[in-house]
Parts: structure tokens; C-alpha cells; sequence
């Protein structure tokens, strides 16, 4: 069996420390709201602003759609997280789905195998400060991201 | 054995009634509220009834046997009406143990030089009793299941509501996230109205949308397309400025479509597309 690892990193800074964090699991639609919910609950604590928060929600509300299409579902890791004197919320997304042969191709705007906008991936990136994705094939795919507050 | 101990239990109805009542009292003091003493203990005589009625040598430890249908069904039905109540699922548990209890209380009394019978019989009992809570407990989750269901679809009913604004124009406000299954209600409640009303413009207000990724706006794009189908025009208003900035971001291209700020805005757009004029009335005052 071959597997073939793609990995692209956009250096996902190392002093992180996390200061709350909870895991959830996303089977189905439903799954959706409640998670988007518990992100947005975080956001709020860390005084996030209304834009900011925003852009978060709409990233995590498209990378747990993906979770769904593309990966069968999988576990959500919510944080909030500090770097120095910056407050943030990190989350991470992972499933045990087929992975993403080509990670430069669905970065590329427009890019979809699921006759959509193919806007997801790198809308999100676009929305957050740090972007970090890594899959698989056969395997499954894992993304991070990381919207600060003041960012 | 098995007759002796069938008959023992037959005869005993009364005597474990009683016990059965007795804890049955201390435990549900505190509930005198949500349903009265009487209830119980007519409850309690129906399902013993019931159950000594259906019970034989082969059936003792077996909850699944045919004969206790009629014990599944009161217990199914003694479920539903309590978690209605407000009942938690474990008082309907007491309840059904506290009947076990009763009836290996009278066996023990009456087999106490025959502990081999008495660890047998109990046995038996214990597995009989594991089943029907089982059954409670199931019912009691599906009695709430029920409940979701049924809110579930009373939500998506009032949350897409149509309204006619005007003469020809209809204002629908979407509350909440727009999902696939949403849309679809949304699109046919919409398109419906417009054929029902002869309306030209449809005003979609997102307002009450708390995001709206890549998802959403297909769907709105996607309501937009079949109304202008319909020959009628669609505009977007209430899109709040997280959300456009979120939007232009995420890199959805909105410009074939005609938003508006507010609901205010694309009234007044839909007024002038209809060449509808709203002035402040001439008063002698300001004449
Ligand atoms: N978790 C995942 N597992 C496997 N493949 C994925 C996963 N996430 C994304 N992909 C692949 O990457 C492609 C691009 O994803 P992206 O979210 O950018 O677009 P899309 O989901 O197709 O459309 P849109 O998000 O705009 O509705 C997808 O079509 C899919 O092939
Ligand atoms: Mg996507």
C-alpha cells in the first residue's frame, strides 16, 4: 500500500500556550450549530470584536463543512490560546476521511470536487491569522487555525 | 420448583402490592405534586395484575416471552405519561425496581429454608426486571425524541414565514442558520407566494442570519435564480457589516444580486422599481 503524504505548512508559531480547551464530535448536520455555538461562547469570553468573531465563525462553519462532506465527520478541538500579550481562539479539525491527494490544487479558489464554489478552503484562510493544513491520502486530514483577537 | 414458586407469587398479590406501595411513598413524597397517591397505587394494581396474570414457570426471566406484552405495553405507556409529567427517568426506574423488590421480599419470606430456590428464583426475577427497565427507559427517550421532532418542525414552520408587504412585493425575514433543508422551505414558500400573490419582487432579509459562509450564500444565490425563474426580482437586505467584510473575504462574489443594507432600503428600492411614490402628506400647516 502506498500512501502518499501531502503536507504544507504555513508555520504555525511554537509559544502557544492554551488556556481552556474542549473537543467535540461532528457526525451529522445537526452537529453544525451547537459547534458553531461553543466557538462563538469562546470568542466571547476572549472579548473577541463583532468582526473578528465573524470571520471566525464563518471559517470554522466552512472547515466542519468540509469535516462532513469530504471526511465522514470527525473531531473538533476548540482553544483559546495565548501568544505573549495576544488572546486568540485555535481550532483544529480532524478526520479520518480519504485526505486530500493535492493540498496546493484545493487551496486554489474555485477548486471543487463537490460541484460547489470551491471557496472554502481558501476563503478560511483568508478569514484567520494562522491557516495550517496537513493530509493524507487514506488517512485523513487535519487543519488548524487561529483567529486573534486584535488580528 | 418452578410451580411452587408461580403459585407463591399468585397468591401473594396483595402482600406485594403493599410492600410495593409502602416504598413507593417514601421514595415519591416529594413529587405529591406532579401526580396523586391514587395514580400510583391504581397504576401499580394494574401493572401487578398484569403481570401475575401472564407469568409461568417457562416466562419467569424472560422479558421478551409474548405473554408479557401486555406488561411491555403498561410500562411503554406508564413511561410516556410520566416523562410527560416531568418525571425523571430514574423515578420511573424506582418505580419499576420497587416492584421487584416487592415481589422478592414475599418470596424470601416464604422460601427462607429453601435458599436455593430463593438465589434461582431471583435470579430469574432480576433478568425479567433488567428488561422491563430497559423498556422504560427506551420509551422514556423516544416519548422525548418525539417532543424534538415535533419542535423541530414547528421552528422551521414559523421561522420562514412570507409576508405581503405590499401590492406586489413580499418581504421574507430569515431567522437562524440556512441550511439546506431550510432553504427548501424558504424557496417553495417563496415561489408559492409569488404565483399565489402575482408579486414582482421578493425581499430576502437575512438580518437574523448569524453567518454566512460559502454554504448559505450558494443557497441564497440559489433562491435568487428560481424567483428570477418565476420572472420576479429577489433582493437581499440586512446584511450587517461583519458580515460583508466576512463575506468579500471568503471571496463569494454577490454582485449579480441586488443587496440593501436594511429592509428599509430595499423597500424603498422596490417602491421605485414598482414607481410607487411615498411622500409625507401636504398638511394646511406646511402648505
Ligand atoms: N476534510 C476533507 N477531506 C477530504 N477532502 C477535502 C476536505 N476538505 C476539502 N476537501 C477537498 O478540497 C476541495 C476544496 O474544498 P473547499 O472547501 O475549498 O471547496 P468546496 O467544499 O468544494 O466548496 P465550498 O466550500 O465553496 O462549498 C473539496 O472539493 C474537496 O475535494
Ligand atoms: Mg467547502
Amino acid at each position: 500500500m502506498t500512501i502518499h503524504l501531502a503536507k504544507m505548512r504555513m508555520g504555525m508559531s511554537q509559544m502557544i500556550s492554551v488556556i481552556t480547551k474542549q473537543s467535540m464530535l461532528i457526525q451529522q448536520d445537526q452537529d453544525v450549530v451547537p459547534f458553531r455555538n461553543r466557538v462563538k461562547e469562546c470568542a466571547v469570553k476572549l472579548k473577541m470584536g463583532l468582526v473578528n468573531q465573524t470571520k471566525l465563525i464563518t471559517a470554522a462553519s466552512e472547515l466542519v463543512r468540509n469535516m462532513l462532506k469530504y471526511g465522514r465527520g470527525g473531531q473538533v478541538v476548540i482553544e483559546a490560546v495565548s501568544k505573549r500579550n495576544q488572546f486568540g481562539v485555535r481550532l483544529i479539525f480532524i478526520d479520518k476521511g480519504p485526505g486530500i491527494p493535492d493540498i496546493a490544487l484545493a487551496m486554489k479558489d474555485g477548486y471543487s470536487t463537490g460541484k460547489s464554489l470551491g471557496l472554502g478552503l481558501p476563503g478560511t484562510k483568508r478569514l484567520v491569522n494562522e491557516f495550517d493544513i496537513e493530509s493524507a491520502v487514506g488517512v485523513g486530514t487535519k487543519v488548524s487555525i487561529i483567529k486573534w483577537c486584535n488580528g | 420448583m418452578g410451580s411452587n414458586i408461580i403459585e407463591i407469587l399468585k397468591n401473594s398479590q396483595s402482600t406485594i402490592l403493599e410492600n410495593w406501595s409502602k416504598t413507593q411513598a417514601s421514595a415519591m413524597s416529594f413529587n405529591d405534586d406532579l401526580i396523586s397517591s391514587q395514580e400510583i397505587q391504581e397504576q401499580s394494581e394494574e401493572l401487578i395484575t398484569a403481570f401475575l396474570r401472564n407469568l409461568n414457570e417457562e416466562n419467569l426471566g424472560n422479558g421478551d416471552a409474548p405473554e408479557f406484552d401486555e406488561v411491555v405495553e403498561s410500562l411503554s405507556d406508564l413511561s410516556i405519561s410520566r416523562a410527560k409529567l416531568g418525571f425523571s427517568p430514574k423515578e420511573t426506574s424506582v418505580f419499576v425496581n420497587g416492584m421487584k423488590n416487592a415481589i422478592i421480599d414475599v418470596l424470601e419470606a416464604q422460601l427462607i429454608s429453601q435458599p436455593a430456590q430463593l438465589y434461582a428464583a431471583s435470579k430469574k426475577l432480576n433478568y425479567l426486571f433488567d428488561s422491563f427497565s430497559i423498556v422504560t427507559f427506551e420509551t422514556f427517550i423516544r416519548g422525548r425524541e418525539e417532543v424534538i421532532i415535533r419542535q423541530t418542525d414547528e421552528i422551521s414552520e414559523i421561522s420562514t414565514p412570507v409576508i405581503r408587504v405590499w401590492e406586489g412585493i413580499l418581504a421574507l425575514p430569515i431567522i437562524g442558520t440556512l441550511d439546506s433543508a431550510r432553504t427548501q422551505v424558504v424557496m417553495e414558500n417563496l415561489l408559492e407566494a409569488i404565483v399565489e400573490t402575482g408579486s414582482s419582487i421578493a425581499i430576502l432579509d437575512i438580518s437574523g442570519v448569524p453567518a454566512v459562509d460559502s454554504l448559505v450564500a450558494q443557497h441564497l444565490m440559489k433562491t435568487v435564480a428560481a424567483t428570477r425563474l418565476m420572472g420576479a426580482e429577489c433582493v437581499i437586505s440586512g446584511i450587517r457589516p461583519e458580515i460583508a467584510q466576512t463575506i468579500v473575504h471568503l471571496g463569494i462574489d454577490l454582485s449579480n444580486i441586488i443587496t440593501k443594507a436594511s429592509l428599509a432600503h430595499a423597500l424603498r428600492f422596490s417602491f421605485q422599481s414598482l414607481k410607487l411614490e411615498v411622500r409625507k402628506q401636504q398638511t394646511p400647516a406646511n402648505r
